[in-house]
């Protein structure tokens, strides 16, 4: 991470031109996190929601993201190359200092998605408000994307499935990834990881919106050192790691 | 063109008591009752362009709250015996599909049981 990275600049640049837009409207919210959007609205593109984790409170013996989020999406829990998996748990080695770092990975919700770029079907795709999701009617289960994502991020659905989370449907022959828990957060809820870490006493995840200057997720990007995974590749992932 | 929408209509709409005094029509178990979301002659005939646009204004732009949302057709009009959409001729969109000779994909992802008992046994 010694390189000068462009697109933090810009980044940068655009998080202080945001702010002065702000300054002069003071007190003007844009949106209200708690209660969701209200019926019949489309997701705004004036919102990118986010993940930070601080990899310090992520215990590598803890997987309480991981089974809420099988739980909340369906997902058998199994970890064969044919089962769904929407977060792992990796677990990093410094091999000259022995200190080993555990973190969840799951789709990293992109701002240059290169998923998107290589699907031929525009199934996926990314939300205006950043959450890149697979549209299951378009997809055609090609798979592309799974060997475009450098994240590893995605999986296929290779058998039949009954009794789905009626949230949250799934089926035989079509691509899927971590949604963000798409279902929940328009309800104004947080992702079931996020919820379950937070119940685990570690509150590793934070999770909220990185478009906007004052929210609890932005401050604390501006106030500790994160990065991207990979953040040479330039796609701007809107999740972030503290502590890595 | 004009002249065939017109026709098409007359053709619609004589069809329209012929399909509703038919004695080998199924018998369907509406589930829940109240109100559809449209007139049920308009949704006998357009429910599937309705769930179309619905499935797309959801998944591609996050339009939520709907009264066009399948969740919300499977809540009304899952069956009161088994919970469900599908099952059986009595079961709402199986049995007048099989009627109709119509096969559909959305159940194989979409959940064809009222959601609240879903949820209720999990
Ligand atoms: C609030 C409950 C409710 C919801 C929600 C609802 N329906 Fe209905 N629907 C009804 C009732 C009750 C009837 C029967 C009306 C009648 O026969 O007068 C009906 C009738 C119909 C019919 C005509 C049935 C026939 O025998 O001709 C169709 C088709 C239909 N609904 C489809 C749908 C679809 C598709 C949706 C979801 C977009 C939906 N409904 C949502 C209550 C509901
Ligand atoms: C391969 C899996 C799959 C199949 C098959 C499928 N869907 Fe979906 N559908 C999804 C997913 C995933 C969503 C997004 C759910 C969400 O974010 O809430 C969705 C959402 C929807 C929604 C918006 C949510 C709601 O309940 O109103 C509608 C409407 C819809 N689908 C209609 C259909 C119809 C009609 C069919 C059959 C012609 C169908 N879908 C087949 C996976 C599927
Ligand atoms: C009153 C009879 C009736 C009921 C009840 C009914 N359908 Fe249908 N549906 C039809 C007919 C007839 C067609 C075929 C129309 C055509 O091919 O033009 C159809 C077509 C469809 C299609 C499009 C299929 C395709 O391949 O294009 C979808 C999706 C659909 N129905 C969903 C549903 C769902 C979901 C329910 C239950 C909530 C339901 N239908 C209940 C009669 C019905």
């Amino acid at each position: 991470m010694s390189a000068i990275n462009p697109e933090r600049r810009k980044f940068l640049g655009k998080t202080s031109a945001v702010f002065a837009g702000l300054v002069i409207a003071p007190g003007v919210l844009l949106y209200d996190f708690a209660h969701g959007r209200a019926a019949g609205e489309a997701a705004s593109g004036r919102v990118r929601w986010g993940m930070l984790v601080d990899t310090g409170q992520c215990a590598s013996d803890c997987n309480d993201c991981v089974s809420a989020c099988n739980k909340e999406n369906g997902l058998s829990g199994g970890t064969s190359a044919t089962d769904s998996q929407w977060i792992r748990k990796v677990e990093l080695k410094d091999l000259r200092s022995g200190r080993t770092t555990s973190l969840p990975v799951m789709c990293q919700h992109c701002e240059h998605p290169p998923c998107a770029d290589v699907c031929p079907t525009g199934a996926s795709f990314r939300r205006a408000d950043g959450i890149v999701l697979v549209d299951k009617h378009r997809c055609i289960g090609c798979r592309y994307c799974m060997m475009a994502c450098p994240y590893k991020a995605r999986s296929f659905v290779h058998e039949p499935l009954t009794d789905q989370n009626p949230d949250v449907p799934r089926g035989k022959g079509t691509v899927e990834s971590c949604t963000l828990c798409v279902h929940r957060v328009d309800r104004g809820e947080q992702p079931a990881c996020v919820e379950a870490c937070a119940k685990a006493g570690r509150r590793a995840i934070l999770f909220g919106d990185i478009a906007d200057p004052e929210s609890e997720i932005s401050k604390r990007i501006r106030a500790v050192a994160s990065a991207q995974i990979r953040a040479d590749l330039m796609l701007n992932p809107g999740i972030r790691y503290e502590g890595m | 063109m004009k002249l065939m929408k017109n026709f098409l209509l007359v053709l619609l709409l004589a069809m329209t008591p012929a399909w509703a005094g038919d004695s080998v029509a199924p018998r369907l178990d509406i589930g829940k009752g109240g109100q559809c979301v449209e007139d049920p002659k308009l949704m006998r005939r357009n429910h599937m362009d309705i769930l179309r646009h619905q499935r797309d204004e959801t998944m591609r732009s996050g339009v939520r709250g709907s009264r066009h949302s399948l969740a919300g057709c499977v809540d009304c009009h899952a069956s009161s015996r088994n919970n469900s959409v599908l099952g059986g001729s009595e079961n709402f969109c199986q049995g007048c599909h099989t009627y109709a000779g119509v096969r559909i994909d959305c159940f194989e992802c979409h959940s064809s049981k009222r959601k609240t008992v879903a949820e209720a046994g999990k």
